[in-house]
């Protein structure tokens, strides 16, 4: 398992993972600038991602979408606020409320920068996001609690049904 | 964890074992929805989803309120979840991200500079 570090502070409504990757930043870099690379690891297998528009530059746009296993699909953007390619970007990510990608004003936003730095011959990546409210962070905890539970679930209809 | 909690857990991963309810949760935990609304998003009957969302409320997943004629539904995770395990559940999603980033740099070929 390559994380090396989750910390959660919910009175500073932040969540930060650590992990070490055996590749250089500029490697891992690439992961985020090819929106086909980007879509492989975003969502989870049970709801892969479809990233529409994938602009990683100051004020750009990304746009994407998740599909469920019954085909429903759930809108997210990234809107890019800063750029210092390999070695990191910050970017706000917020849910949108449909394939217009118009932003949703009931779901909280989180400002998020990831870094990426040489570490032991690979690179260490640092994933930061902070939520403006407690209650924000909690909405999206509630949200990414069902979506784990739910591919844990699908995987255990998946092995009753073979 | 004693009876009251396991009959709980039961009632939890029963009503999560249906792909409907499992939907119906999704939309609910993002915002409150009328009964009707939710009915009019499946392919199935008024009651069929009825039925379903009153599964969800007995789990305690889910709480209805009445306003007027309507049934409004909202998702009600906090009351059979502590924070400490949704905290891990959204770990768990962040590491099959780093699981997935470690599998993609493993099977492309190292870039030439």
């Amino acid at each position: 398992m390559p994380v090396t570090d989750v910390s959660h502070d919910l009175d500073a409504r932040t969540l930060t993972i650590v992990a070490d990757f055996a590749a250089p930043p500029k490697r891992i870099w690439e992961v985020y600038a090819d929106p086909r690379q980007l879509e492989r690891i975003w969502g989870p297998p049970s709801h892969p991602a479809t990233f529409v528009d994938h602009d990683l530059a100051p004020g750009g746009r990304m746009n994407y979408f998740m599909t469920g296993p019954e085909g429903e699909q759930y809108y997210g953007y990234w809107e890019v606020e800063s750029v210092d390619e390999p070695h990191s970007f910050a970017f706000d990510d917020g849910f949108a409320l449909d394939e217009e990608f118009t932003k949703n004003p009931d779901l909280p936003v989180s400002k998020n920068v990831f870094s990426f730095t040489d570490h032991e011959g690979g690179t260490r990546a640092t994933y930061v996001g902070i939520y403006a409210t407690a209650e924000g962070l909690q909405q999206v905890l509630d949200m990414g609690m069902v979506e784990g539970a739910s591919t844990a679930i699908n995987q255990i209809d998946e092995l009753v049904t073979a | 964890m004693d009876g009251t909690d396991e009959d709980r857990v039961d009632a939890w991963f029963q009503a999560l074992s249906d792909r409907t309810r499992r939907d119906i949760l999704r939309r609910v935990l993002a915002g409150e929805h009328s009964v009707s609304t939710l009915a009019a998003s499946y392919d199935m009957s008024f009651a069929a989803v009825q039925k379903h969302v009153a599964v969800l409320e007995k789990a305690g997943l889910l709480t209805k309120r009445r306003q007027g004629r309507e049934a409004l539904a909202s998702g009600d995770v906090a009351a059979v979840r502590s924070v400490g395990t949704m905290l891990t559940e959204l770990e768990s999603l962040w590491r099959g991200r780093i699981t997935r980033i470690d599998e993609l740099i493993a099977e492309t070929h190292p870039q030439k500079d």
